[in-house]
């Protein structure tokens, strides 16, 4: 079973570029381009540097003690938080803003949910000094505020989404149509492996620094490459991809994707697309969605404006499909637990996607030799709002 | 000869294609805007399937595409509305929405509904080239139905010859780089745009859309291609307006500048 791409943009039947004629040429160029551009040496060259110097990359690999005691195994955490903007975000736009100098583009627009993705953006526009606008749903807007502050500090434009669900997919539709209203000299950095081809797989191929790093990492500290489990939260699924990258091949290794149930997987207010999406295209892809029979995409829900999305990107839809991949649906309750858990544990406060990762221990069977690697993606800080209003249930 | 051909190969010149969202403003105006809109001397109707996720479309269709939604917009109840229009309508009608739309629906039952209750042709802009020719090419020629393909200023000319190679019925011709309704206005750019497409000799006749609102920018459409559409124009004029008819009349007579007898 191949689980990368094919040379058609499909990984088995999801992927592929469904998008208007208005987005073929930006699309077909990146698409012809991509793969000569990113292992050109000299832009592998400018890449490592700034993960390793701006980065500051590697990214911890940590044995969780406490929490290991707590679960009776052994739970190392990939520290993508304490990456430079705090979250894994940053690896993509690092590579996706090299990709579009070299492409000789002047504007760079991106969509963002939780914020991080804006903010890593906005960091890298800032760093490269080229412009930079940043669509974001307003109700992500409201519940992610001090991202928004800090892409306007960084001198990124924030433009808000006002349509649908005021969210993640909508902001992504409003940066669609800036691409195709400004086809000439703008890159859609997009933050997950989500898209049309080839955007899901050279976002996969940005993020899989994570498991790069993490074979050495492992081998060091345990002996072996490889991990029993590797536990990641999907939202569009970029951190997920990247951790599960250098493993996806190998069986032994058991890949847990951990999706948002936001208020219950049936309760109507969910984003668990495992569960309840079918088969169907979403931003110029095909793979798997919450939509009706009608083929109107559901309006999804989660307390993580990160995960708040009503598709998977089609290398999880196949992971998924395939049977190769294990999904686990955690609701806001669940993820909120896990959060002020692992901060008391370990003296560590996840971002509310990341949280959902870790309230997956409670949901899946392993075994006390077993080693677990956890993707912290992102760390709490933007989400203390939402903390500090419910410390009095779960504090 | 279908209805949409019948067309074109009567009328080369100054073909009007207006656009709609069915179950816009009202869930059973789809039949209504229809007639008032054959009735005012309309060429081609083009019957805008409402979406959730309209990426190829401006604010304006979105809005109403939402409205219809609301109102309670279902591909089977638009069906049965084309049906029933059908029995007093030969004008050619178009569907335009969205791939995941047909794929939900099921791509050969749609075909075979659409055929069935008398659409003429589709324009489904996500639906890939090499898609459409590797997979459902056959299943169209099949069941007799139109597929219209779009071209921007940035298609190359190689694209453009294998666009109209696959296009069946005519091709819609993007007036700029933009979504429906964004800018208003011909300029100098896409002029030279309109004729170096016109040099082409291309075997589909073209209609030009986007951005054409009234008179002016319909009379200069029309001088480069055989006509144009309008959409979102038009449903900015359904939602100031009364009167349905009314407001259908008018409208088209101030595109094509004719004074509306009482
Ligand atoms: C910390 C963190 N983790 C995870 C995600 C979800 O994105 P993805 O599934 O692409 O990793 C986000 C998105 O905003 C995030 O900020």
């Amino acid at each position: 079973m191949q689980y990368t791409v094919d040379q058609r943009g499909y990984y088995g039947e999801f992927g592929g570029a469904f998008i208007p004629e208005m987005l073929y040429p930006n699309v077909a160029e990146l698409r012809n381009l991509y793969i000569d551009l990113i292992y050109d040496e000299s832009f592998q060259k400018e890449f490592q540097a700034l993960l390793k110097d701006y980065v500051g990359r590697p990214s911890p690999l940590f044995l969780a003690k406490r929490l290991s005691k707590h679960y009776n195994t052994n739970i190392f955490l990939k520290r993508e938080d304490l990456n430079h903007t705090g979250a894994h975000k940053i690896n993509n736009t690092i590579g996706q803003i090299l990709v579009a100098k070299r492409l000789g583009k002047k504007r760079i627009i991106a969509e963002t949910g939780a914020g991080q993705h804006g903010v890593a953006t906005a960091t890298v526009c800032a760093l490269m000094g080229i412009e930079c606008i940043v669509y974001m749903g307003a109700i992500d807007i409201e519940r992610q505020a001090p991202n928004v502050s800090r892409m306007r500090m960084l001198g990124a434009k924030v433009v808000p989404a006002n349509s649908g669900s005021k969210t993640l997919k909508d902001a992504t539709n409003e940066a669609i149509r800036d691409w195709i209203n400004n086809p000439e000299d703008t890159h859609y950095i997009i933050g997950s492996v989500v898209g049309p081809h080839p955007y899901p797989d050279m976002v996969a191929r940005f993020q899989s620094v994570i498991s790069e790093e993490m074979k050495w990492q492992l081998k060091e500290q345990t002996g072996s490459e490889n991990p029993s489990m590797i536990i990641a939260c999907v939202g569009g699924g970029s951190n997920a991809a990247g951790a599960f990258y250098h493993y996806m091949e190998n069986k032994e290794v058991r890949l847990v994707a951990v999706e948002a149930a936001g208020m219950g997987i049936h309760s109507g207010e969910s984003a668990a697309t495992s569960v309840l999406g079918t088969k169907g295209i979403i931003h110029g892809s095909r793979t798997l969605l919450m939509q009706t029979e009608d083929g109107q995409i559901i309006e999804p829900y989660s307390l993580s404006a990160g995960l708040d999305y009503p598709g998977i990107g089609p290398l999880h839809a196949h992971l998924i499909d395939t049977g190769r991949a294990e999904a686990v649906s955690i609701t806001d309750d669940e993820a909120l637990k896990a959060a002020y858990f692992l901060s008391k544990q370990e003296g560590i406060i996840p971002a509310l996607e990341s949280a959902h990762a870790f309230a997956a221990l409670d949901k899946i069977k392993y075994s006390s030799e077993d080693i677990i690697v956890i993707n912290l993606s992102g760390r709490g800080d933007k989400d203390l709002a939402t903390y500090i209003k419910h410390f009095e249930n779960y504090g | 000869m279908d209805r949409l051909h019948q067309l074109f190969s009567t009328k080369k010149k100054d073909i009007l294609n207006i656009y709609f969202t069915a179950g816009y403003p009202q869930l059973d105006a789809t039949g209504k805007i229809i007639l008032a809109l054959e009735k005012a001397g309309v060429d081609l109707i083009e019957i805008g399937m409402p979406y959730s996720d309209p990426l190829a479309d401006g604010p304006t269709i979105q809005e109403s595409g939402q409205v219809a939604l609301e109102n309670g917009m279902t591909l089977p109840l638009l069906f049965e509305q084309i049906e029933q229009v059908r029995k007093e309508s030969s004008v050619p009608l178009i569907m335009m929405g969205y791939f995941n739309q047909v794929m939900q629906y099921g791509e050969e039952a749609f075909l075979r509904k659409c055929k069935a209750v008398g659409v003429d042709g589709l324009i489904l802009p996500d639906m890939p080239l090499d898609v459409y020719e590797k997979d459902y090419k056959a299943l169209f020629e099949d069941i007799g139905m139109n597929i219209v393909f779009l071209i921007t200023p940035q298609t190359s000319e190689e694209r453009i010859l294998k666009i109209d190679a696959l296009s069946r019925g005519f091709i819609y011709m993007v007036s700029n780089s933009s979504i429906t309704g964004a800018k208003t206005g011909i300029s100098e750019t896409q002029l030279a745009y309109f004729n170096r497409i016109n040099q082409m000799q291309l075997n589909n006749p073209r209609l030009i859309g986007f951005g054409i609102s009234n008179n002016e920018t319909f009379r200069t459409a029309c001088t480069y291609a055989s006509g144009a559409i309008i959409g979102s124009a038009f449903i900015r004029a359904l939602a100031k307006g009364n009167d349905l008819n009314e407001t259908i009349a008018s409208f088209v007579s101030m595109v094509k500048n004719e004074t509306v007898l009482k």
